[in-house]
């Protein structure tokens, strides 16, 4: 889900350049450019107290949060990366929304927004002190402070190659200004001013890129015609209907592209990836805590799992269209890397060059910036506000005047984007580092839901509980690792390095599935019998509003029936069962 | 609230509407026939884009009265 950009990418070549930008393609680039800027210059006004910089003073409607909320998210690895599943996998990619993002965006907002919205908490890792204690806070700010540095020099490394091998622009000037861009408006602005951006950002991405999947759909005639060629290819790859159906092939990791079985793909993606990543990650739940009441922040994902439902549509039709289209011939290719094997990452830059002539180009390609740049953002303001408040103002200056914790926080964005500068070079140079962060990020932040879950619900988990029950579930993801490997890897960076594999998966994916089901167990169990054998360090009092039990019900007879979060997350729910019931 | 997001949000859609129609009617057609199955494709999405940037704007004002 919050995985990084493959390497097919990372090697994609700059040697032919797929789109010529004419004059108005470069006006348009220039114009959401000064937008950008001028935003964060107007803001820069009411940019006040550190809750002001950090929060955006709480002040936000539910609408405004709800579309950072999944602005922030939609970056690179959205746009570029759903296409290219689209390709790989078909239909089934949507499960990523429909299984993945979309209940777990329903239980953040009905469930557990009461607790992060109504503590004291301003962070996730705040929560974690609150309701656990220091250690465990200290755990995930310093992890989840290194993995938004390398997520954002990711995604500015990606975006300057891509923008290098279709344009031709230099590498080192994309990185230059795309950092500028997002360092100005960060500091003039704050996270109101990254908020609103991702406001601009997702119209932008969805207006700009909807005309690619209509044009699309009528070149290859329609949704039928889309489905008769999907067949074709399914038939010659020898698992006939696999691209057109989302459930149909999900018996067996064999008889479907993604490898993976029913029960894996609910319980690890499902279950333990998705709840992981949207109840917890608090790049997305900062926004919700931007809103202004507890009604507002509850509302945030509620709303914003309207629209994110309906995104295969936009991310995932294009790869599949380009299968399509390959197949029917004439006109389109499935863009082929170096080595002659498909290069799927390049999938929505072709189509770009293929159905945008130029004037609509420029909005493609700044679409296409828009999301790398708003998933720069949304991790720098993430690392600012946790490296600000959780490290710095609980470790190294207590005493911090609210001033002081500004100039901070703006300081830190201009060593967190350097940070990320850093690590996109390190990433053009050794691909291999980022493999291997990527799978420790894996380790860590595996395990991670269930100790939010045994905290808010249960309230005798301990503090120690928590910490050592984390540990374990991180080293039961690194043992499963490295005794598994997926069928014709070789043992070292996808498993297999505890003294060679025993276990095997159909695909890396399963294996990636499977190794977050045996990390939240063996962290959930953990936590449970440490809790259970350590004394409770906090008091009833202490745990008021943090816990389920301990805390007041919110009663929302005041709230007209159909802006209640659990109105709305029924309906989310009800939407998304259909989804899947017409796409099965 | 300080400022609101809609206003920036409906200039620019239409700002970039504006222009993607002026291009539409001065641009040689055939760049349609190669890319766009014939359609000009800047026209119609460029007044899609100002609709939406005046409608935006229409509600940031009704949002202030």
């Amino acid at each position: 889900m919050n995985s990084l950009i493959t390497p097919a990418l990372l090697a994609a070549s700059g040697e032919t350049v797929l789109l010529r930008l004419g004059g108005v393609d470069y006006l348009i680039l220039a114009i959401y450019f000064a937008f950008v800027l001028g935003i964060g210059w107007v803001l820069r006004k009411h940019l006040k107290t550190s809750a002001d910089f950090f929060e955006s003073g709480r002040s936000l409607p539910a609408w405004v949060c709800a579309l950072g909320f999944i602005g922030a998210n939609l970056g690179a690895q959205e746009v570029i990366g759903m296409a290219a599943s689209g390709a790989k996998y078909g239909i089934a990619t949507s499960h990523f929304y429909w299984i993945g993002a979309i209940p777990a965006m329903v239980f953040v907002g009905v469930f557990m927004m009461p607790f992060y919205y109504g503590s004291r908490a301003r962070s996730v890792p705040e929560y974690l002190k609150l309701r656990f204690d220091e250690k465990t806070r200290a755990f995930n700010a310093l992890s989840f402070a290194v993995m938004t540095v390398f997520s954002s020099g990711i995604s500015m490394h990606a975006l300057a190659l891509l923008l290098n091998s279709i344009t031709g622009l230099d590498y080192n000037l994309c990185i230059v200004v795309s950092s500028l861009i997002v360092l100005i408006y960060i500091y003039t602005g704050g996270l109101t001013s990254a908020i609103y951006n991702e406001v601009l950002q997702f119209f932008l991405i969805v207006l700009g890129l909807l005309p690619l999947v209509l044009l699309g759909l009528q070149d290859i005639g329609g949704w039928h015609g889309l489905m008769a060629q999907l067949q074709k290819f399914s038939e010659a790859q020898g698992m006939p209907g696999a691209w057109s159906h989302s459930w149909k092939y999900m018996g067996s990791a064999k008889a479907n592209p993604m490898g993976v079985e029913w029960f894996g793909l609910i319980m690890g993606l499902g279950f333990v990836l998705s709840f992981g990543y949207w109840c917890t990650d608090f790049l997305v739940v900062q926004r919700a805590m931007a809103a202004k009441d507890m009604g507002a922040a509850r509302r945030t994902p509620l709303l914003a799992a309207v629209p994110k439902m309906l995104f295969p549509a936009l991310v995932i039709l294009p790869g599949m269209l380009a299968i399509g289209l390959g197949q029917r011939g004439g006109g389109f290719h499935v863009p082929v890397g170096a080595n002659g094997a498909p290069d799927y990452n390049m999938v929505v830059p072709a189509m770009l060059a293929q159905y945008f002539p130029s004037g609509m180009l420029g909005i493609g390609l700044t679409a296409l910036m828009a999301s790398f740049m708003s998933g720069m953002a949304g991790n720098v303001t993430a690392f600012n506000t946790v490296f600000t408040y959780d490290l710095y103002h609980s470790y190294v200056k207590k005493d911090s005047t609210d001033a002081h914790l500004v100039k901070v926080g703006k300081v830190t964005t201009v060593v967190g984007l350097i940070l990320s500068i850093l690590c996109a070079y390190t990433a053009r140079k050794f691909d291999n580092i980022m493999d291997m962060l990527q799978l420790v990020f894996g380790f860590v932040n595996a395990p991670l839901f269930a100790i939010f879950l045994l905290g808010m619900f249960w309230r005798r988990t301990t503090g120690h509980g928590a910490f050592f029950g984390l540990l374990l579930g991180t080293v039961s993801a690194m043992v499963f690792h490295g005794l598994t490997l997926p069928i014709g890897e070789t043992n070292g960076i996808k498993g297999g390095w505890l003294g060679g594999a025993h276990w095997f998966f159909t695909s890396s994916m399963a294996q990636n599935f499977w190794m977050a089901i045996f990390a939240f167990v063996g962290c959930f169990v953990g936590t449970a019998i440490i809790s259970l054998a350590t004394a409770p360090n906090k008091t009833d009092d202490q745990l008021r509003g943090l816990v389920y039990s301990l805390t007041e019900k919110i009663r929302d007879h005041d709230t007209p029936w159909y802006a209640r979060p659990a109105v709305i997350g029924v309906v989310v729910l009800v939407a998304v069962a259909i989804l899947n019931v017409i796409f099965w | 609230m300080h400022l609101d997001v809609r206003i920036p949000l409906g200039l620019l859609f239409l700002i970039l509407g504006l222009i993607l129609v002026a291009y539409g009617f001065t641009s040689d057609p055939a760049i349609y026939a190669q890319h766009s199955l014939g359609r000009n494709v800047n026209l119609f999405w460029g007044s899609i884009f100002a609709a939406f940037g005046v409608v935006v704007l229409i509600i940031s004002r009704r949002g202030k009265a």
